[in-house]
Order: C-alpha cells, then structure tokens, then sequence
C-alpha cells in the first residue's frame, strides 16, 4: 500500500506537526516502508477472530463514584504560562 | 415541491454521579473556574483514567429503559482533534463498541398518536471543558472544571420528521432520563444539549438528501426554532436548484438563523483509535439483571396506568405522568380526596398554573399533595364550592395553612342550611319583582336564563358561600 505525499501533508495538519517541505518526500517513503509492514499483518488470515481492544487479557477495574480529589489549583496554575481569574490562558480560538 | 424532512438527533445527556468520569473530580455545578479540575482533567503527563462504575450503571439503566441490547462488552475509543479545551488532544468516547446498543422510544404527539423512533446506539464519553472568548488581553480563557464530566450521547435513527416530532422526542427523553435518576436534565445548566442532523428529500423519495448537523442547542424551544429555519433555508437552496453543503451550523438563538460552524470535511476526521489506557468494560448477566430490579415504573408505563386506573384522557395522562415528582404527587392527592378526575383537574389548572405562573418546580409547591387532597375533599363533601374552594387554594399558597384551618379561620364554609338559604332567596325575590314577572312570563328556555341571574344574586349577597345545588331547588320551587 503507498500513500501519497498530500494524504502526508494532510495527517500532519490534522496532528498539527509541521513537516518542513524538503523533509515531506523522505517521510512519505519512510511510511510507505511501515504501510508495508502493515500489509503484511493484513495478509494474516483473522476469520472468525474477535478484534483485541487491549494486548492484556485483562478487564477494566470500576471506581466508586466518590470525590476523592481537592482543590489544587493553585499549585497547577502555578507552572501554567498565563492565568487570570482562575482561567488558563490561551492564544486566542474562535470558531 | 413537496419536501420531506427528515432529522436525527443526538443528545448529550449529562450523568448524575458525584465525580467525574475518569477522575475523583467533584461535577457540582458552578463552582470557581478551575477549582474541580484534576491532574488527571487537566491531561498531566502520567495521568491515567479510571473509570466510575455509576457512570457504567447509569447507562445500563437507560439501556433497559429503551428496552435496548447492553453491550456486555464495549470498548473505550480516542477521538483526536485539537483544541484548547480538550487538553489531552484526544475526547474519550465509544466507537465501535458502544455500552448501548439498538433500541426503540416511544414518543406521543399532541394529538395523541403514537410514534416509534428508532435509537442506533448510546456510548459513555467525557465532556469537554470551557472556552470564554471575552476579551482577556487578546487571549481565550480556559475553564476545565467541566472536562471529564459524564456524558452518555444518545444517537436516534433519522425517524423523525418535523420539529413537532424532535421537541416530544426530547420532552419524552428528559421525562425518561429523569424518571431514571441517571440526569436532573437541567437543560439551562447544560445537563441536556442537542445535536440536530436535517436533511430534505423530495416527497416519496427513499434517499436521504445532503444534511446539516446543528450544534448544541440546549432548550426545547431553541430545537423548535432552529429546525424550522433550518427547512426553510434548505428549502430555498433546493427549490432554486441548488445543491446543500454537508456542513456543521451553529444556531444563534438571538437573531433566529443557523450558520455555517467550520468545514466538516477536514475537521471530522477524528482518526479513533482504541484507548490503550482502558481496558474493555466487561459487564455481566447477573449484573444487568440487578440494576433492571432498581428501575422504576417509567412514564409509558405510567401514562398507561393512568388511563385505565384513574379513567383519565391520553392527554392528562401524559401531562400528569410527564415527571415522577408530578405523578408522585398527583397520586397522592388522589389518595387523599379518592376522586381521580378532580384531582387531575386541580392538579393541572390550579396547582400546574400557580408553579408555571411562579416558574416554581413541583418539589418547590408550598401546597403539599395531603394538603392539596384535603382541600378537594371539602368540595366533595359540599363544605365549599370549587369557586370558594380558588380562594382557599391561593390562601394554601401564602402559606396561611390547611384547607379547614382556612375555611375556619376565613368563615368560607358552604351554607346548606335550608332555613338560612330560604330567606336569602325570598330576599332576592322581593328585591327583583320586575325579573320575577319575565320569569313567570317566560318559556323555559328563557326561564334558565334568568334562573342564572337569581342565582347569581344569591351567589354575590352569600359571597360565594351559597351550596348552588339546594339554591337551584329554592328557587325553582319558590318561582313556579
């Protein structure tokens, strides 16, 4: 299976990693060389075989509904780069 | 050209438990910004989540509510796109393996008829936290105490087909959500919000048009809006030939439009992937089984009780049966007076009337149910009429006690004492000779006519206090 140099250019605004134009041909190649592990695994014949979630053969543990946590705020906005009225600051986002 | 609407929703129904989903973090409602958001809401590095089990119960319930398969074995999925109030990049959701699976809701129209609409599914998922774009230096404030809140995101089939549908789906959705206990629905504190998908097909047409998904309408009304703008502004690009853009709209309540959101063709590609950080949720039979003998009787159920117990009209019925408070309280005033259609009268105009006029809940009602049933039990048993009976309830309402203490205390008890009304009728009939003579000239068409105006008269001198009954006989006697 290949890829194509835009689905690359594509994933990697949708992962919001920049690629640097001279480094975009080299990365396609290098996951067209996975995608082709990638097929190999796919060749394996999987009828009748369940999907695994998990590697562990083990199942999740439930929490009883309890508050167990306090206030730490100050503590974490303490390491945070802007904060104001108790709010993280961020490069301001409108949709 | 005929065109039929077709709409699917998905509700996002925000869970009652005390903590978060993944984390110990409280979820009450309007604390500090910040104060309830964790190492773990805030994406820590290290952080792992752990899932609460009531979360897990709750959607069971509402699995069995709809009589939908649970799934015995779901899966935990990463839907990945950025933004600032997801801090971990990634929300995590149900995909492939949801813990609800199919399932079918009933939901009644106001004209009484019954329509089945079809649930695809209904998976646990965490809620994000808050962006506010007010002015902080240029720059967006973050609030995470909401993130890793329960939700469970309830996704029907595309079954519905006017906004009509959509609002008694919703209403019938809160009503069942809040019979269950597993949401308080508060649907001003965000507790219930809606995604709304609308597509238009030519009449007859069995393919679905191009929709667009509306974001997070969060009141019945706003959905009833939203929808009807939303078919008219599909409708004029359709007639003129036009073609619709798969896209995400906002709806802005204040000017009444819907408008284009973001382009969904980049932005939903989400990549979900299994979350390594939770293993499968494996629930089994004997665990179901006890949480279905924890449910209670829910409102179809109820509203069908209702009609053959109590004799009472499909639609009392609904509207008595719309919340367990209300039907709750409706059956004890039942219990109380022992007359169902009277109850379900004053239950409905009176005590319905006084909350909705004070925007009062029904826990809120200063009049308790015992006492609302010992108020009716006093027109029943001819102490008051259902006229003095007003006076009274208004007075229950101030909070001046119960019915008799009022009656007591106010003097309003009925006089059906013969010898007393009689001389108030031969007092009216002195006083109004010139009526008694087109009385006894009149045919009885007439006569009933002006039999009201005695009445009247005798109702006003006994301030309301008169039994209208043995006043009728009186008067028709004393008249011939």
């Amino acid at each position: 299976m290949a890829i194509e140099q835009d689905e690359i250019e594509k994933i990697a605004e949708l992962a919001r990693i920049r690629i640097a134009d001279d480094q975009i041909g080299e990365v396609t190649q290098r996951i067209t060389e996975i995608l082709g592990m990638v097929d190999q695994l796919q060749a394996a014949d999987t009828a009748g075989i369940e999907p695994m979630a998990n590697p562990l053969d083990a199942i999740q543990r439930l929490r009883a509904d309890e508050v167990t946590e306090t206030n730490r705020r100050d503590a974490f906005q303490a390491i945070a780069p802007a904060v104001e009225n108790g709010l993280y600051l961020v490069p301001k986002v409108i949709e | 050209m005929q065109w039929e609407t077709v709409i699917g929703l998905e509700v996002h129904l925000q869970l009652a438990t005390k903590s978060k989903i993944f984390s110990g973090s409280s979820i009450t409602f309007g604390a500090e910004a910040n104060t309830q958001a964790s190492a773990v809401d805030l994406a820590m590095p290290g952080m792992l989540p752990v899932l609460n089990e009531q979360a897990v119960r709750m959607a069971v319930m509402f699995g069995l509510g709809i009589g939908a398969n649970i799934g015995m074995r779901s899966v935990f999925d990463r839907k990945n796109y950025f933004y600032p109030d997801l801090p971990k990049g990634y929300q995590i959701s149900q995909f492939a393996d949801p813990i609800v699976g199919e399932g079918q809701f009933e939901i009644q129209l106001e004209d009484g008829s019954i329509r089945q609409i079809g649930i695809t599914r209904a998976h646990l998922e965490e809620d994000a936290g808050k962006s506010l774009h007010e002015d902080f230096h240029g720059m967006s404030g973050i609030d995470l105490n909401r993130a890793g809140t329960p939700l469970l995101e309830i996704v029907s089939e595309p079954d519905i087909r006017s906004s009509e549908e959509a609002v008694a789906y919703l209403k019938a959705m809160h009503s069942l959500v809040t019979y269950l206990g597993i949401s308080d629905g508060n649907m001003a504190e965000g507790s219930m919000r809606c995604d709304i998908n609308i597509s238009l097909r030519p009449v007859g047409q069995v393919e679905y048009g191009t929709r667009a998904e509306i974001k997070n309408v969060n009141s019945f009304r706003f959905v009833e809006r939203a929808i009807r703008h939303e078919v008219e502004r599909q409708a004029d690009i359709l007639e003129d030939g036009g073609k619709i853009v798969q896209e995400t709209r906002l709806y802005d309540a204040d000017r009444d439009e819907t408008r284009p959101m973001r382009s969904k063709e980049v932005a939903n590609d989400y990549r979900y992937f299994p979350e390594p950080d939770l293993l499968p949720i494996v629930i089994d039979e004997a665990y179901v089984a006890a949480i279905g003998k924890t449910l209670p009787e829910l409102p179809t159920a109820k509203r069908n009780r209702f009609i053959k117990q109590y004799s009472l009209s499909a639609y009392d019925a609904s509207v008595l049966a719309g919340s367990r408070a209300l039907a709750d309280y409706y059956e004890t005033v039942v219990a109380a007076c022992e007359d169902a259609k009277i109850a379900a009268n004053w239950v409905q105009v009176e005590l319905l009337g006084q909350l909705n006029k004070n925007e009062q809940a029904i826990g809120d009602s200063p009049v308790t149910a015992n006492q609302l049933g010992g108020l009716i039990a006093r027109i029943l048993d001819n102490s008051i009429s259902g006229k003095i009976a007003k006076q009274v309830f208004e007075a229950m309402w101030q909070g001046e006690g119960t019915a008799d203490e009022i009656i007591a205390a106010k003097g309003l008890q009925q006089v059906s004492d013969t010898g007393a009304l009689e001389a108030m009728v031969d007092e009216v009939i002195a006083a109004n000779t010139a009526q008694v003579e087109q009385y006894q000239a009149a045919d009885d068409a007439k006569r009933k006519k002006l039999l009201g105006f005695f009445v009247g008269q005798i109702m006003k001198a006994s301030k309301g206090q008169a039994n209208p009954q043995m006043i009728n006989q009186l008067l028709a006697k004393k008249l011939a």
